[in-house]
């Protein structure tokens, strides 16, 4: 298992310098140099001398993949090394991320943000799934009568509402018409609960559609397997059969398939971060491609891979730890 | 069953205990809203052993009661707050109460007139010409080779606290060479000792070299390079120096790169700028090239606020950049606040600054001011307000609704938001609904310093100037059709709700060179009717477009409609309704338009290398000064000839004389009637289809008081005033909790969960057949 995981780990970093140069390409292929300077300075008064300055400030002013003038000095690396994207790049996998364009420092930002996107995430994803669970179970043992048909109604309809409703709908009966909660903020401290209770209700209900459907089906995918029908045999309950045999069996495409997510609940959420005023990672991306910040970009598609492939690699252990018969190898 | 009955006790019972609990219960913020009685403390923490110049200080700090607190909201995060390098409107929000430069904008008095703030006065400009002789104040413009500003600073105005300043009992800097330790520190606030000193001329002269650091990059650096003496000269010594010492340092570290946050402090104090002096404390002198009497505007800007060198010093060390200790994100100044809380992502809140010197409320406004009650607080120490709480709102329908409970003291308009605000009278005014009425909220409407404009490029062949007299003509013809098609009365009302004032002309109303009335109306494309002006019907552009060689729209060699494109940003589904109006507008004259929407970068590339043929952009005022609006169209201006602020690339010799002519010249008739004349030329030319000026609507609670929109001072929150007791009563009566829908849902639920429970017990009664076989392992 050790062996694989090496190997997993080292396949990994060359998916990031991948990623990494494809995020580069992407990147450049957009904007130049030139247009993030313009861009960082303001609409007004733009000489050629500030975008170059500003370019030479923050390293900008070299090519973007291939120096052709290192050719001339006899050293062949520094036309690969003396590029934007080896100076750029190679930081990162030490752990530097450098500085966004307003000069603040990514990783103390990362950080920062990190823990309110968390504060967030998880209670939704432990509490979603937990209920998406427990209903699915409800209509699995209801299967085939009105209260499942009902039931799976009820989910096609919640799955078709727009995330948005939810929020917009919340913010409206909780927070403007019955006066219970804060419409949107945030705070660090003890305090944060007042603000993360909505927020939550609503991220719980809105996953509660597809979640549900989805164990569900998973459950009666198992419900008539011939063990189902051996505890059955055997005179246990329904319940019994459900919560005992049919769950600890359903629980393995869900448990890896949660893993898997599990890394990425760091990134946060885009857009209930922004209508709670939750000061998350959600929208430290999108609002890095608008201001053509490139040092905020692709820290944060590396952060966002490396997270991926550690979802994955936990995905594999997970499959062992759910299902004695896998072995890695 | 009795489980789920025992749950529902169990919810309700804490639901009720959280109501008990006092302050309401939707207070977005964590500090109560409502005044709990508590004096006003300095955030500053201070020692025992803190020196006397911070104690005498802060003693002089007088602690209030109430606390006046005021709740506002920033959208968009601001990205620099030096200011040698700030220059958005979204930082302006910080920096203008945090700085403060020579002079500043009267807050009530228009048209916008400067007063002096840290100046004692205002100068009066010396010319000289290139011998150095003295010239009268009226010289003209070709004979003066120098100005000179000499500007007295008021004396006894004092830092905020900061540990920049603070020194031990030797009267040695204590915080100046932290070295590893420099890494524990957050923010200034964390510092035992603060300390403070006096402003003095040295410190203007500091910030002025400073916009001329290779390492901060200053969007004015090639401006006031022109005018400033010595400072592009002074920009590239410290370029070429830095670069030498990068170098050396790549050389001796063997690094791949050396960044900026790795080069010792750059002590300005070492270098000279021969332009501007501290002839002593107190007195700072400014030489400039040429005349520029707009350079005093540039004097209200936080460009040019005080920076000491012991706060450069300072936030040069080591350890700190990582943890964003630096003067880009904590501002030292001696305005009337002080930066004590800095998330730029969620919060930033700004305390009093207890240095500060206080200052006069204004005894004198426009007409109209006393009867609005902005003259009641004439003379008294502002600021009023102790502490400013921004909050990051980043989407408008939490912003509109947290302001209409009372946690924000005023709100803009959004189109979201318009009809639930705003209602129009018979008389076309904008009036508030009964609702906001209700709530005692107020509407103040401005108009903008601002131009929207859609522009033909000069030097496009089919739309542009044109070679020869004749397709100077023809291309003049085709432009003035297209303004008369163009209905921008329409535009304003179908796109900004009505929220803007159809344009004329290059000049923006209240300020010098705008004319108002019949005399200012652009008779180009409007008739005068019943002295109003009434735009000139599609047949008069149809006749034009005649005239100018494409009858009835149409391409005279190929008979097919005249096609032209615009280039714009945007193309998202929202744009949608937008470029269908322009198409409409054009087909009016049986014109194709083509719309090519692009992005930012693109479209400033088309505009930058002249490939775009019409287009559409706007201007705000950096300066109350007609010459801020008439370069926009100044030939040398070019922006694909000489990367100017001319996007429309137009020339005309005439304009581009009587500019020159007007540029030097002070406020006066003999001007006026120049800007009349450069007004003239344009609506005749048409290098911009004159769209509309913006009117800004603010809508404002009732407890806020002194507020007067000022689009050019910024350093506005000194002026405010906050009735706390008001707010705490209306936020009161507004937000009291409503708790009985909560066991209605939760009986509901219930109710939905109860055949299910019941069909569970039958089913398990039904299916559960030996529950001891299944206990026993099989086993009976």
């Amino acid at each position: 298992m050790i062996s694989y995981l090496v190997r997993r780990i080292l396949y990994g970093l060359l998916v990031l310098v991948g990623v990494n140069l494809i995020t580069f390409m992407l990147f450049f292929q957009v904007n130049s140099p030139d247009d993030m300077a313009r861009l960082a300075l303001g609409g007004k008064r733009v000489t050629q001398e500030s975008i170059e300055q500003w370019k030479q400030e923050r390293g900008y002013n070299l090519p973007l993949l291939y120096n052709s003038n290192s050719e001339s000095t006899g050293h062949f690396v520094d036309s690969f090394t003396e590029t934007i994207f080896f100076q750029k790049s190679i930081p990162m996998f030490v752990g530097d991320f450098g500085r966004a364009d307003d000069g603040r420092d990514i990783q103390y930002e990362i950080k920062n943000r990190a823990l309110p996107s968390l504060a967030l995430a998880v209670p939704v994803f432990v509490l979603g799934l937990l209920l998406n669970i427990t209903f699915s179970l409800i209509l699995t043992f209801f299967r085939g009568t009105y209260l499942d048909l009902s039931g799976v109604v009820l989910c096609v309809l919640a799955m078709s509402i727009s995330g948005l409703f939810y929020i917009i709908g919340g913010q409206f009966l909780f927070s403007k018409t019955l006066n219970l909660v804060p419409i949107s903020g945030f705070d660090p401290g003890v305090e944060a609960w007042r603000f993360l209770l909505l927020p939550v209700v609503v991220g719980v209900v809105a996953g509660i559609g597809g979640g549900t459907r989805w164990y569900r089906t998973i459950f009666l995918e198992e419900i008539n397997k011939d063990y189902v029908r051996t505890a059955r045999s055997k005179g246990l309950s329904e319940t019994q059969v459900l919560s005992r045999h049919v769950l600890r069996n359903g629980l393995i495409p869900i448990l890896t398939g949660s893993v898997a997510v599990i890394p990425l609940l760091f990134m946060g959420s885009l857009i209930s971060e922004s209508f709670f005023g939750i000061p998350g990672l959600g929208s430290y991306t999108i609002e890095a491609i608008q201001s053509q910040d490139f040092g905020v970009v692709r820290a944060m598609v590396f952060l966002g891979s490396a997270l991926y492939l550690v979802g994955l690699v936990l995905t594999d252990v997970a499959y062992t730890v759910a299902d004695p018969r896998v072995r890695l190898s | 069953m009795l489980a789920v009955f025992q749950h529902f006790i169990l919810a309700t019972a804490v639901l009720l205990s959280v109501a008990c609990s006092p302050g309401a219960l939707n207070d977005p913020y964590v500090e109560p809203t409502v005044d709990s009685g508590a004096s006003v403390e300095s955030p500053v923490k201070r020692s025992d052993t803190a020196q006397s110049e911070t104690e005498s200080s802060s003693a002089s700090f007088v602690k209030r009661h109430p606390p006046q607190v005021l709740y506002t909201a920033f959208t968009n995060r601001p990205k620099h707050l030096d200011p040698a390098q700030s220059y958005t409107s979204d930082e302006a929000e910080f920096t203008y109460q945090v700085y403060e430069p020579l002079f500043q904008y009267h807050y009530l008095k228009r048209p916008y007139s400067l007063e002096p703030l840290a100046a004692a006065e205002m100068p009066v400009p010396v010319y000289l010409d290139a011998q150095g002789n003295s010239l009268g104040d009226n010289a003209p413009a070709k004979s003066v080779a120098t100005s000179v500003y000499i500007i007295k600073i008021k004396p006894d105005v004092k830092y905020q606290p900061h540990p920049a300043f603070a020194r031990s009992e030797q009267g040695e800097l204590l915080y100046h060479n932290l070295g590893a330790e420099a890494a524990k520190y957050r923010s200034p606030l964390d510092f035992k000792v603060q300390g403070t000193r006096e402003l003095k001329a040295e410190d203007y002269l500091y910030e002025i070299k400073r916009l001329a650091s290779p390492r901060i990059v200053s969007p004015i650096l090639g401006h006031m390079g022109e005018y400033i003496q010595g400072l592009t000269d002074l920009a590239k010594g410290l370029k070429t120096k830095d670069e030498a010492l990068k170098k050396e340092m790549q050389a001796k570290a063997g690094a791949l790169t050396i960044k900026a946050t790795d080069l010792p402090w750059l002590d300005m104090r070492k270098h000279e700028l021969p332009g501007v002096k501290a002839l002593d404390d107190h007195t700072l002198e400014i030489r400039i090239n040429g005349k520029y009497p707009q350079f005093i505007y540039w004097l209200a800007m936080p460009f040019f606020a005080p920076v000491p060198w012991e706060a450069d010093a300072f936030y040069s060390q080591k350890g700190f950049v990582d943890n964003n200790l630096v003067l880009d994100w904590w501002p030292v100044g001696t305005g009337p606040y002080m930066l004590t809380e800095n998330d730029p992502n969620s919060r930033m809140v700004m305390s009093r600054n207890p240095n500060f010197r206080g200052e006069p409320y204004p005894a004198e406004g426009e007409e109209g001011d006393a009867a609005a009650g902005l003259l009641a607080d004439a003379g008294k120490t502002m600021p009023f307000i102790d502490k400013v709480i921004f909050t990051r709102e980043k989407e408008a329908i939490p912003y509109w609704n947290k302001f209409l409970q009372g946690y924000y003291d005023s709100s803009g308009v959004s189109s979201d938001t318009f009809d639930q605000a705003i209602r129009s009278s018979s008389d076309g005014s904008a009036g508030l609904t009964e609702e906001m009425e209700s709530k005692g909220i107020r509407l103040e409407t401005s108009l903008a310093t601002s131009i929207y404009y859609l522009g033909f490029n000069w030097l496009d062949p089919v739309v542009g100037g044109g070679n020869g007299e004749k397709e100077v003509l023809r291309a003049r013809k085709l432009r003035q059709a297209i303004a008369i098609a163009v209905d921008w009365e329409e535009f304003s009302q179908i796109f900004t709700n009505g929220r803007a004032v159809p344009a004329h002309g290059p000049m923006v109303p209240g300020l010098f060179g705008h004319e108002p009335g019949e005399a200012g109306w652009n008779t180009q494309v409007f008739n005068i009717v019943d002295g109003k002006p009434v735009r000139k019907p599609v047949s008069d552009a149809m006749k034009l477009l005649e005239e100018a060689g494409y009858p009835g729209g149409l391409n005279p060699v190929s008979k097919q409609p005249l096609t032209l494109a615009l280039d714009t940003t945007g193309g998202g589904p929202g744009d949608k309704a937008r470029f269908d109006w322009y198409r409409k507008q054009f087909a009016k004259l049986n014109i194709q338009l083509e719309i090519r929407a692009t992005d930012w970068n693109r479209f400033q590339e088309k505009i930058r290398k002249g490939n775009s043929q019409l287009f559409f952009l706007g201007w705000n005022a950096d300066y109350p000064d007609p010459e801020n609006f008439l370069f926009l169209l100044y030939g040398p201006n070019s922006r694909t000839k000489t990367a100017g602020e001319n996007a429309s690339n137009y020339s005309n010799p005439q304009y581009d004389r009587l500019f020159e002519q007007m540029k030097t010249m002070p406020n006066s008739p003999e001007r006026a009637s120049i800007i009349a004349e450069m007004t003239d030329l344009v609506q005749e030319d048409v290098p911009w289809l004159f769209a509309f000026y913006p009117q800004n609507f603010g809508l404002i609670h009732e407890w806020f008081s002194n507020v007067k929109p000022n689009d050019l001072a910024r350093n506005d929150i000194k002026y405010k005033r906050i009735n706390t007791e008001l707010r705490e009563k209306a936020q009161n009566s507004w937000n009291s909790p409503v708790w009985w829908p909560i066991p209605l849902i939760l009986f509901v639920l219930i109710l939905f969960a109860l055949p299910a429970y019941i069909s569970w017990k039958r089913r398990e009664k039904q299916l559960g057949l030996r529950e001891d076989l299944a206990q026993g392992g099989g086993q009976p």
